[in-house]
């Protein structure tokens, strides 16, 4: 029964319109909410000491229970920092709300206590911009390192090798003469320290404030047993990548956890703030490494969003066979290491890499290159499909792949081990999931049937016939399952688009490297394999953006980590961190 | 297979080249080295991925004797740095490196970790790997293909049956080479072995600053 009151719950409040919500807004907070004027630009204006009312407001009374995207932007020009807010009720676009804050005094309420999804991101924001979450329960560095000097993504802060804010930069032809980016700084490396730095008495501060938070915890604990604290990671063949965790244990159980991000953290924002819009899509590629296709997708939306291109039909179609089989390189590779946590050790990866190659062959039919895409091109694609390719993809999409899927299922799924690592473990019910901002498969085996191709269609996807797959344990067994029934409902997408597909071009306007973007700002999110993925873009009309943010589905599905975690023994960690499906390249940027 | 093991300028009498090889013992011992290079399992990024695509079925790492990850530095030979090295990652590397055993090898994969590639501009990028541990083996690639790990890892095998025990440390010392020091964190990364490199810094600058002022 629970279930099913969830379900409806989640629908209920799309009766109210995005507009209509400002306009409640705006008249319940008279003075303190008013319209972002801005050209381009959407959304409400709060001021910052009654965010918090405005915020709970909109939870209890508008039905805005999903925070999705936390992030800020520095309007150097106006001496302010903004933080951006997206936010949803079940269906339909999102309800976005900024608070412009004093550059020299940049302290914006925390939301943490209203939707806790905002967790690691205003440590984020905090970081890399340096807006201060007063309330926030453990606000330190999450990208960079505590003691690290100055706040990156301030437009004022210029990284060693900081050459000019926009590429190509000079350098880049220099008549003939070629030189290394290391000669020109003094220690032959990008290295730069603040003028009262001194080496000899630096004291370590970047661990000691890791385990704080923990050690409270140790502390608090009124066990008569002695709490220590753990490292899982960076170093760890099951963290999928550079992921470190650190957790309190009181024997084999763990007390509390906390995941530390950063081993991966490669600049992606600040680079796409010096890139054209074009440019910036070859580092999507690299965000979440397993999926290029669908973060090229999602990219490229995001900037149509912002121009007005629209695609040829032809392109629709053919984004959308990729992104179908993206997913389901995704599911077969999350499962198999999953599995391989588990302790199936490798067969199963083996098994799913093998379909894995087939797939990849078709991209590198298609793209030239087997894992790093860059296919898409904001208003089409990069070149049509060759010859062949379509038969290629269509004995594996109507023949091998539905067979090949039951089969992995049949492989594992009844084996008893499995079964009791999984069942049961790691719940997360559908209330908390949609708190912490859970998204993709994560919230869909926690019950609440939130698919975005079908909550607010992108692209063509309200043209296919689809199930939003959902399993309503929570658990382990529930998240992996979800992974086959999506598997079988992208086949049936594939089906569809590949028998539907017109002939055409593939390309709105022609190839360059750069593109006109009005001045303005997008937020534009998809179903990638993982969850809900964004990409902010706020552009003051020049050739690159302003602000380029990346609302990033692994590291918001990690918030919910440690509450799935709590009382669960070590080795349970591992298999749940596996089943959330995360990429370090996306959850560190 | 083991016909290269044989020394050119030797004759074996045809009905037993079968079955004998005649080389010297360290071209023996290396060959058996090379062929059983146990690389620890360790991926940063991108081409760990590709690693892994590199050990599954299709390309199969197992054929070099290979196939044996080891996840602790303590029983690995190879240090594959597949991905970007960050700068907060560099010390975790540095301490990986410093506790393998003795012969290492580290073999550097891809753009990144070859000199910082697409990322190179980050300021939370390291310019390539072997501005902190010594890479014996560059994979060009962004990511490369199993392929080109492949003739990599060939690369490795060539330089480990050319090696001889005069010139390499750990037979010459019977002992560990020295360690590297970790690098800190501090407001920005630093190498203890540049603390006077960043104090000369620090001096000629404000000696740029006081003449700018005066």
């Amino acid at each position: 029964m629970s279930e099913t009151s969830q379900t409806q719950a989640t629908q209920e409040p799309s009766v109210l319109t995005v507009q209509d919500a400002y306009g409640v807004l705006l008249e319940r907070f008279p003075g303190q909410v008013r319209m972002d004027e801005r050209q381009g630009y959407e959304g409400v204006l709060i001021e910052a000491d009654s965010l918090l009312d405005v915020a709970s407001f909109m939870r209890d009374q508008l039905g805005i229970r999903y925070l999705s995207s936390v992030t800020g932007v520095d309007n150097l020009p106006n001496g302010q920092l903004e933080s951006v807010y997206h936010a949803f009720a079940g269906l339909g676009p999102a309800l976005v709300f900024k608070v412009q804050v004093d550059r020299d005094r940049p302290e914006v309420p925390s939301l943490v206590s209203v939707w806790p999804s905002a967790d690691f991101q205003e440590r984020e924001s905090y970081d890399l911009l340096g807006i201060r979450y007063i309330g926030h329960p453990n606000l330190q560095r999450i990208l960079t390192w505590e003691g690290f000097h100055g706040h990156p993504l301030r437009k004022d802060w210029h990284e060693p090798y900081y050459e000019e804010e926009l590429k190509p930069f000079a350098s880049r032809h220099p008549d003939g003469h070629v030189y290394r980016a290391e000669d020109r700084n003094p220690f032959g490396m990008n290295l730069q320290y603040p003028s009262d730095f001194d080496p000899h008495n630096w004291t370590d501060i970047a661990q000691a404030a890791v385990y704080q938070p923990l050690q409270r915890t140790a502390l608090e604990s009124r066990l008569e047993t002695e709490t220590m604290v753990i490292n899982l990671g960076p170093q760890h063949p099951s963290t999928h990548g550079v992921l470190r965790v650190v957790m309190a244990v009181d024997g084999e159980t763990v007390v509390d956890l906390m995941p530390v991000f950063g081993y991966l953290h490669r600049n992606h924002e600040k680079i796409g703030e010096r890139c054209t819009f074009p440019q910036i899509m070859p580092y999507t590629d690299r965000l979440d490494y397993i999926c290029s296709m669908s973060t090229n997708l999602a990219y490229a939306l995001a900037v149509e969003k912002l121009t007005g291109i629209r695609p040829p039909e032809r392109a629709e179609y053919i984004r959308v066979i990729m992104a179908e089989l993206t997913r389901i390189v995704n599911h077969l590779l999350a499962i198999g290491f999953l599995w391989n946590d588990v302790g199936a050790f490798f067969t199963p990866v083996v098994y799913a890499f093998n379909e894995r190659e087939l797939i990849l062959d078709l991209f590198e039919m298609a793209a030239g290159s087997r894992m790093m895409c860059n296919y898409v091109r904001v208003g089409g694609v990069f070149e049509d499909l060759p010859d062949g390719w379509m038969e290629k993809a269509r004995r594996l999409v109507y023949d091998r792949l539905p067979r090949f899927v039951d089969e992995y299922e049949r492989l594992v799924v009844q084996n008893e081990i499995w079964r009791a690592r999984a069942i049961g473990v790691g719940v997360l019910p559908a209330e908390r999931a949609i708190a912490v901002g859970a998204t993709g498969p994560l919230l869909r085996g926690s019950g609440v049937p939130y698919d975005i191709r079908r909550v607010e269609p992108y692209s063509i996807y309200d043209r296919f016939d689809f199930d939003v797959a959902v399993r309503f344990n929570g658990d382990v067994y529930d998240r992996f399952m979800i992974r086959f029934d999506e598997m079988r409902q992208s086949l049936r997408i594939l089906r569809q688009a590949m028998e539907q597909i017109p002939d055409g071009p593939v390309q709105t306007g022609k190839k360059n490297y750069t593109i006109k973007v009005p001045p303005g700002e997008a937020y534009h999110r998809i179903e990638a394999p993982k969850g809900e993925l964004g990409f902010y873009l706020v552009s003051d009309g020049r050739p690159n953006p302003w602000r380029y943010h990346v609302r990033s589905t692994s590291l918001i599905n990690l918030t919910s980590l440690a509450e799935m975690c709590r009382g669960h023994k070590i080795a349970d960690v591992v298999v749940i961190l596996g089943s959330i499906d995360i990429t370090l390249g996306e959850v560190d940027r | 297979m083991a016909d290269d093991l044989t020394h050119p300028s030797i004759k074996v009498p045809a009905e037993i080249q079968g079955t004998v090889r005649v080389a010297t013992w360290e071209r023996f011992y290396n060959w058996c080295r090379s062929r059983s290079v146990w690389p620890m399992m360790f991926g940063l990024a991108c081409c760990a991925i590709e690693m892994v695509a590199m050990a599954s079925s299709r390309f199969d790492f197992s054929r070099f004797g290979m196939e044996v990850m080891r996840a602790s530095p303590r029983q690995a030979d190879l240090m594959i740095v597949a991905g970007t090295v960050t700068k907060k990652m560099v010390p975790q590397i540095v301490r990986l490196y410093n506790q393998m055993a003795e012969p290492r090898y580290v073999l550097s994969m891809g753009a990144c970790a070859n000199g910082g590639g697409p990322f190179k501009e980050g300021y939370s990028v390291v310019s390539g790997v072997d501005k902190y541990i010594p890479v014996d083996v560059y994979v060009p690639g962004c990511p490369p293909t199993p392929q080109a790990l492949i003739f990599g890892f060939i690369q490795l095998h060539r330089k480990i049956e050319g090696q001889t025990w005069k010139d390499y440390t750990w037979y010459k010392n019977r002992g560990h080479g020295e360690e590297i020091p970790l690098p800190i964190l501090g407001p920005d990364l630093f190498d203890p072995r540049q603390i006077a490199l960043i104090e000369a810094a620090a001096i000629s600058e404000q000696a740029n600053v006081e003449q700018a002022a005066g």
